[in-house]
């Protein structure tokens, strides 16, 4: 086994997913073969290769700090699920 | 001349001499939609009065003497575009109240010219899957036989050109998600170099390998919307400052003394006969134009799928943590806290294949595994793209299949996720490498399902895969055909 059902629970909790425990039992199923399948990258040696993060070679994009017009605050609110005095409201987070 | 038959050249044509108006065409595109999307489920949302409207503003625009390309032309877009006002879904139940409060670039740039958006199209759940099975909206139907997968994740999209509902369409290729489809409904499907076109307003899914790209029916209608939507963007510090050269003044320059290169690795056992000798009469056609075909290798191809079922999964599990039901998104709470919000927006939003890739993803970032899985595909990553610049040193271009087989049947593959990715071999290398590849129909098979040709180009070179695929369509039959629908 290359992982199991506790390494998919913590997991899950990483990834802020609740999975009911049939979810939890089929995804160690499938996690278990498309990690076993990912190994054969380990026939390969990369042993000094440099990684590639980005297939197109670039520096970093700078521009002018300039000041531009934003959407809005309305306008960056109306998909908020709540939203109060012009913020976003979330469930209390200090308890 | 029946809206189904015509190409952006054509509607133009028409357009311009006054024949028709562009009313009249999204009139003819949305009745269209009406009579076929019923069997198709290509469409999430159309947005009928707002293209009339801009129908109409665009026939005004005519009268006054305007000529762009793309003036008075009904077109569509995956629904992982934002369009102001619109709603974007991206396929998930967890944006299904979602208003886009802006416009991605592309799409703008469409609109600019006058193009008249008609709808947003059906695709994998945040672009993830190979046939459409993925979405909330539910599967999408391939026009060629309603009973297989359209292929995806741009699935809509593909079978939205390959019905003519609409003349052309923007998708997004991240592992194939533009050429397998358009592989699958008959049609044309250009991913560009990773960079060519700005992802500013794209939901994002892998950032290193996303890259937005034209379907349309033809490839000089591929051509028009590249050149369309090409270019640097300020708002996409990953989008090129490089020229954009003019793809229709070489569209029609043959293939004649260009080098070819078949790289071995993609002509394997397990490749369906049909897509075998459909690919192969391919070679032939461009033997007989005067290319000169070499074989090539890519030894690397084989490790292609491990590698970005990890990047792409890691990447996803980043990008996908901004829906956590605080700024947009159905949020769910009962009352356990914010981090119990989060947990039960998520559970209850993303579908099973976008948890998968998540769970997948997140492992491969985790602390202790990150060298074995995510580092290290990073640098097999470096040795897929040298195998395509050492090959690019011998060749002009490169030819293989788009899949494997044909279309498969719906729920063919929905309970084995490793299948269903070893099914994007010949399309996944491909974005690993940040080049550019279209797709091209080259023949059917004994059940009728369309076979695509892959052409891949050098990085930047869109110019000349366009080039060899006009040259193919224009010495064959396969372009153009149009479905029989009910």
């Amino acid at each position: 086994m290359k992982i199991s059902r506790q390494d998919v629970e913590y997991v899950a909790r990483l990834a802020r997913l609740t999975l009911e425990p049939e979810e939890l039992e089929l995804m160690t199923g499938q996690m278990d073969a498309i990690l076993g399948y990912v190994d054969k990258l380990n026939e390969l040696n990369t042993e000094g290769i440099e990684p590639t993060a980005h297939a197109v070679p670039m520096a970093n994009a700078f521009r002018a700090d300039e000041i531009k017009a934003s959407i809005g605050i309305e306008r960056a609110l109306q998909n908020a699920p709540r939203a109060d005095g012009g913020c976003f409201k979330v469930p209390k987070v200090i308890e | 001349m029946a809206f189904e038959q015509m190409t952006i050249a054509e509607m133009r044509r028409e357009l311009q001499a006054g024949r028709v108006t562009a009313v009249e065409l999204t009139r003819a595109c949305l009745e269209r939609v009406e009579a076929t999307d019923e069997q198709l489920n290509a469409f999430i949302t159309v947005c009928a009065e707002e293209a009339l409207a801009v129908a109409a503003e665009a026939d005004r625009r005519i009268a006054g003497g305007e000529a762009a390309p793309l003036l008075g032309i009904p077109l569509a877009v995956k629904d992982i575009f934002n369009v102001t006002d619109l709603p974007t879904t991206c396929g998930s139940k967890i944006l299904a109240n979602y208003i886009s409060p802006y416009t991605a670039t592309a799409v703008a740039r469409l609109t600019a010219q006058g193009a008249i958006i008609v709808g947003k199209l059906n695709m994998d759940e945040f672009a993830m899957g190979s046939s459409n099975e993925n979405s909330a909206a539910g599967p999408v139907k391939n026009p060629w036989n309603l009973e297989r997968i359209p292929g995806g994740s741009s699935g809509g999209s593909a079978a939205a050109v390959a019905a003519r509902q609409v003349v052309a369409a923007l998708g997004t290729d991240t592992g194939g998600s533009i050429r397998q489809p358009a592989s699958h409904c008959g049609i044309v499907g250009l991913k560009p170099t990773y960079g060519r076109v700005s992802r500013y307003g794209v939901i994002a899914y892998a950032s290193s390998l996303d890259q937005v790209g034209p379907l349309a029916g033809s490839v000089e209608d591929c051509a028009v919307l590249l050149s369309a939507i090409a270019g640097y963007d300020p708002a996409d510090s990953t989008s090129v400052d490089c020229p954009v050269p003019d793809y229709l003044a070489t569209l029609k320059s043959g293939v004649a003394g260009k080098k070819i290169g078949l790289p071995r690795e993609y002509f394997i056992e397990g490749l369906d006969p049909d897509v075998k000798r459909a690919v192969a009469e391919a070679i032939e056609v461009y033997r007989s134009l005067g290319a000169e075909i070499v074989e090539v290798s890519l030894p690397h191809t084989d490790y292609s799928v491990a590698c970005y079922y990890l990047i792409a999964t890691a990447e996803a599990s980043s990008n996908l943590a901004r829906y956590d039901g605080v700024r947009f998104g159905a949020r769910k709470d009962s009352g356990q806290g914010l981090i119990g919000m989060y947990q039960q927006t998520r559970a209850a939003g993303f579908g099973a294949e976008v948890k998968r890739r998540i769970m997948l993803g997140t492992y491969a970032l985790s602390s202790g595994y990150y060298d074995a899985y995510y580092l290290k595909a990073q640098k097999v990553r470096t040795l897929v793209r040298q195998d395509f610049l050492d090959a690019f040193a011998q060749v002009d271009l490169l030819l293989t299949p788009v899949a494997p087989t044909p279309a498969f049947k719906i729920g063919e593959k929905v309970n084995d996720p490793l299948q269903m990715y070893l099914s994007d071999i010949f399309t996944i290398p491909v974005n690993l490498a940040g080049t550019c590849a279209l797709s091209l129909p080259c023949g059917v098979s004994s059940e009728g399902l369309p076979i695509g040709l892959q052409l891949i180009g050098q990085p930047f070179a869109e110019a000349d895969i366009l080039q060899a695929a006009y040259a193919f369509e224009e010495a064959t039959d396969w372009g153009g055909r149009v479905p029989e629908l009910g």
